[in-house]
């Protein structure tokens, strides 16, 4: 199973909705992605389009200043 | 059988896009959601440089209404596509920098655009008639239509039976009857609508969702043009409007003033890109000089930084000041009295 890795560090939301929408985009099912943001508010948000989109989260936490969030792409995305 | 029809829905995270979403999927028709991002969109920004919001909830209401619908949302990055919605709004300004009639014509393009790719049938929003001054009147909601080369492809579900027939309701796609006919500035009909479909939490911003209808930071974005060479931005330049206390005490510099740690933290990202002052003597805010600056400037510069930390009544106070390069240099001042700056220097 790949992984991939996103920094999405310094981007206030949505802009990490945005990055990891396209990342996810570009994998296929079963593959893993790993994120970590700086904007506390992705805890929430990346999680919450994951739902909406049908991929699992398999963590998601708050390390310091960083918010790290591990996903399994489960459908393949639409090309934004 | 016929297959399902699908639709794109414009949503802002609003009630009135959550409504009639869910009005057109309760007639069967599949619905996913989009966003566009144009980088001047109010909530998430404000919450995350701010402490003092800190304790607010977090989230991003139109991920917050798919979730509640059940549907997908899309976010769109518009950024660079919206500057010329922005500089050159051919239907000019609302009361203060909100271009709302060429927005809602360029997010419908957008959507238009989006539904031909992929294969979606028609465009749904939560438009209602007369509901906003500019983008929502009778005169104006065809001109969307027009412009955005949706035609009748664009369906709003709230005030369908306001306007004339469009093609999902003359082929069948939709049921008319079953569309609605609100109309004003009143939210009564949406609040009981929103009641039936047990709709308890949601969003209803005053002043819409775009800091473009902000006056005060209008008036920044306007000062910022009137002293630059070209009327033009980046990215960076909408985000600091957002933050910080500006001041501008000469034609060629400003300074931009975190009002707490949160702001401050901020700033930080923009050390590299911009000279800066600090207190060394006293816990003071971060603060970025956004323009080139001399002697002088920068003796004034750091005397009116002093005014906004701890060491305001002091007799001096030791700052730092980093020009671009990196290199800092120590500059003891005497912080400017309150009565010394001006009014007219807040932007």
């Amino acid at each position: 199973m790949s992984e991939h890795h996103l920094d999405a560090r310094r981007l206030l939301c949505p802009m990490p909705v945005i990055r990891v929408q396209g990342a996810v985009a570009k994998l296929a099912v079963g593959e893993i992605l790993q994120v970590v943001c700086s904007d506390p508010g992705a805890l929430h948000d990346v999680p919450a389009w994951c739902r909406v989109h049908g991929h699992r989260v398999l963590l998601a936490e708050q390390r310091g200043d960083e918010v790290h969030i591990r996903i399994e792409v489960m459908a393949q995305e639409t090309v934004l | 059988m016929s297959s399902q029809r699908k639709a794109i829905s414009l949503i802002s995270g609003g009630l009135d896009s959550m409504l009639s979403s869910r009005v057109t999927m309760d007639q069967g028709i599949h619905v996913e959601g989009i966003n566009f991002f144009t980088g001047f969109c109010v909530e998430g920004h404000t919450h995350a440089i701010r402490k003092k919001d800190k304790q607010k909830p977090k989230r991003n209401n139109a991920l917050w209404v798919a979730e509640q619908l059940g549907i997908k949302l899309h976010i769109v990055d518009v950024i660079e596509e919206y500057k010329s919605v922005l500089l050159n709004p051919g239907h000019g300004y609302g009361q203060n920098m909100n271009p709302c009639l060429d927005c809602k014509g360029f997010m419908v393009r957008k959507a238009y655009e989006w539904i031909q790719e992929h294969g979606y049938d028609f465009i749904i929003t939560g438009e209602v008639v007369g509901q906003r001054p500019m983008s929502q009147r009778r005169d104006t909601m065809p001109v969307i239509q027009r412009e955005s080369g949706a035609g009748d492809l664009l369906l709003r579900p709230l005030s369908a039976l306001n306007l004339p027939e469009t093609r999902p309701e003359r082929e069948g796609w939709v049921r008319r009857e079953e569309l609605y006919d609100f109309s004003g500035r009143s939210r009564k009909p949406q609040i009981e609508l929103a009641a039936k479909f047990g709709f308890e939490d949601y969003s209803q911003p005053a002043g819409g969702c775009c800091f473009l209808t902000d006056k005060a930071y209008s008036d920044k974005l306007v000062d910022m043009w009137a002293h630059r060479s070209s009327r033009d931005y980046e990215f960076d330049d909408i985000m600091l409007l957002k933050v910080g206390r500006h001041l501008r005490p000469r034609p060629h510099f400003k300074l931009i003033i975190a009002r707490e740690e949160g702001e401050t933290r901020f700033l930080e990202g923009y050390r590299k890109q911009f000279a800066h002052l600090q207190c060394k003597s006293h816990s003071g805010p971060l603060v970025l000089i956004d323009g080139a600056v001399d002697e002088d400037d920068r003796l004034l510069a750091a005397r009116i930084s002093a005014r906004f930390g701890q060491g305001r009544d002091a007799g001096e106070v030791e700052m730092e000041i980093t020009d671009l390069d990196g290199h800092a240099q120590p500059l003891t001042v005497k912080p400017l009295a309150a009565d010394e700056i001006p009014q007219d220097w807040y932007v």
